[in-house]
């Protein structure tokens, strides 16, 4: 706090234009200058990192894992089909927040293995990626079923066999259909990201908020939400062009 | 020994019976026209020839290997997997409304069979699905897309599809339901030709006109039985049932069937 008001004063002797930047006067009690503003900048960016990774990494192991609950959501076989369903049930109906708890304390609790602090990222991790995947599973299987009995009949009389059916012909035209829905997760999981907080784990959000809680300044937040709301526009850009990548077809 | 045989298959559907002790078998280069009202059980009959749906009970022959028997209970056992996946490459399937996989190019719809179930050379087949589509007059459209062919052309990539993988025989439901009018022809004239080089077809259809001129036999169905069977001239000309005259009368009250032999 008395760094950050040290480096306000020091900015208003130095140059009248970037007081122009904040909305406080330059009297060193909270005024925001170019150069306080550049080193919330440079602390949200290191957050940025760990917000990335927990998003790609989420992202990498959901998506498959979704497809995966999908399949066993739509099972024949009764108890697997029921288990699913009680899984995802629970995955949707609980607090994300609470997830990532229970994963994180499960080893000391279940285990008594001692946590250590590497263990938060993987905790994360893991809570992200399994709770994602119960809403991509969900979304998929209604890809799934959108595509035409007849797709499946055609490709069963021609003899492909179900993992040939269901990779070659129901695949493709299920990731088209689900591509907007998908994109409403991914764009959810960018901001939901900041719940590791709930596990201590400084991504991004948790960076913004300790910097605004030094400089008694909420602007460190808002640069953080405009961090997100860049990126967001780059995923759903990046979205929009496999969407329009897919449109040869149907 | 008939190319294909199906015995005594009944099948219900939630109580409902839709077959009843049905038989049909098929020779070699026979053309089987089935025609008769909506509801019949003709769809549901070519459905458990080609094994889309199951027989409660009754048993399926092609070439006299056994797809399905009738089991020591009384229901029909089906062979194991491998079995059916060989006796499924005996016949081809054409649908109403044609099932192309849109996300394939033409060329690949034809050639991804032959190539990932047959384990074909990739590029004989491919020479092969060029020859068929040409035949089909399909020539230019193998890197189209079937969202971009007519009803007409798609169809006939169908039919071009089913020949691909090199059947004994095809099976036709309904081929030219889903079409304008004006487009039935050219499916016609394409069913016409693989009649003339004896190519074994059993074609569910309402075109009358067309089952007289194509068929060898006809096959009149109603309420899941068999009423009529017979020569096409006899069943649609001069047919013998009260059932089968009533539901031809339709068709002659619109001028529907003619004499000649048009498409």
């Amino acid at each position: 706090m008395v760094n950050g008001g040290q480096r306000c004063e020091k900015a208003g002797a130095e140059g009248r234009d970037e007081n122009r930047s904040g909305a406080a006067p330059a009297d060193g009690t909270g005024g925001i200058h170019m150069t306080n503003f550049m080193s919330i900048v440079q602390q949200i960016i290191g957050g940025f990192g760990t917000t990335m990774l927990i998003f790609f990494f989420t992202l990498l192991f959901s998506l498959p894992l979704g497809i995966l609950f999908a399949v066993a959501r739509m099972s024949k076989f009764t108890p697997l089909r029921m288990f699913m369903q009680l899984c995802i049930s629970i995955l949707r109906g609980t607090p994300l927040m609470l997830q990532l708890i229970v994963v994180f304390f499960m080893p000391f609790y279940v285990f008594g293995i001692k946590l250590s602090t590497g263990w938060r990222l993987y905790a994360a991790l893991i809570g992200f990626s399994i709770n994602y995947a119960a809403y991509f599973g969900e979304i998929f299987r209604a890809g799934i079923q959108s595509v035409p009995t007849g797709q499946r009949e055609a490709a069963e009389v021609l003899g492909f066999t179900k993992t040939q059916t269901f990779w070659k012909i129901v695949f493709p035209q299920m990731v088209k259909r689900v591509i907007p829905p998908v994109t409403n997760e991914v764009i959810t999981l960018v901001k939901d990201t900041s719940m590791a907080f709930a596990i201590a784990y400084a991504e991004m959000f948790t960076m913004a908020k300790q910097v605004a809680a030094q400089q008694s300044n909420i602007m460190p937040l808002f640069v953080a939400g405009l961090f997100y709301y860049i990126f967001n526009i780059v995923v759903a850009a990046g979205m929009g062009m496999v969407e329009k990548k897919l449109s040869y077809f149907e | 020994m008939s190319l294909f045989e199906i015995n005594n298959v009944r099948k219900s559907f939630d109580g409902l019976t839709v077959l009843h002790d049905i038989t049909v078998s098929v020779e070699e280069g026979e053309v089987v026209a089935i025609i008769g009202p909506s509801g019949s059980g003709k769809s549901t009959l070519l459905r458990c020839a080609t094994m889309l749906e199951t027989m409660d009970s009754g048993s399926l022959l092609y070439l006299g290997e056994t797809a399905a028997k009738n089991g020591p209970d009384g229901w029909t056992v089906y062979a194991p997997p491998a079995d059916l996946r060989r006796i499924k490459g005996y016949f081809g399937l054409v649908f109403q409304n044609f099932n192309l996989f849109p996300h394939f190019s033409v060329l690949r719809n034809l050639t991804e069979a032959p190539v990932h179930v047959q384990k074909r050379d990739p590029g004989e087949v491919e020479k092969e699905a060029k020859e068929l589509l040409r035949k089909m007059g399909l020539e230019g459209k193998e890197y189209n897309y079937p969202q971009q062919l007519s009803g007409g052309q798609q169809q006939r990539v169908a039919i071009a599809r089913a020949l691909a993988m090199n059947p004994k025989m095809l099976f036709f439901d309904e081929p030219t339901s889903a079409l304008d009018p004006e487009l039935t022809g050219e499916i016609l004239k394409v069913i016409r030709r693989l009649a003339e080089v004896k190519m074994t077809m059993v074609i569910v259809t309402h075109e009358m006109a067309f089952a007289r001129d194509v068929a060898d036999r006809v096959i009149f169905m109603d309420g899941g039985y068999i009423v009529e069977e017979g020569r096409p001239e006899d069943v649609i000309n001069a047919p013998k049932e009260e059932r089968t005259k009533q539901f031809l009368a339709r068709f002659s009250d619109q001028g529907a069937i003619p004499s000649g032999g048009q498409e």
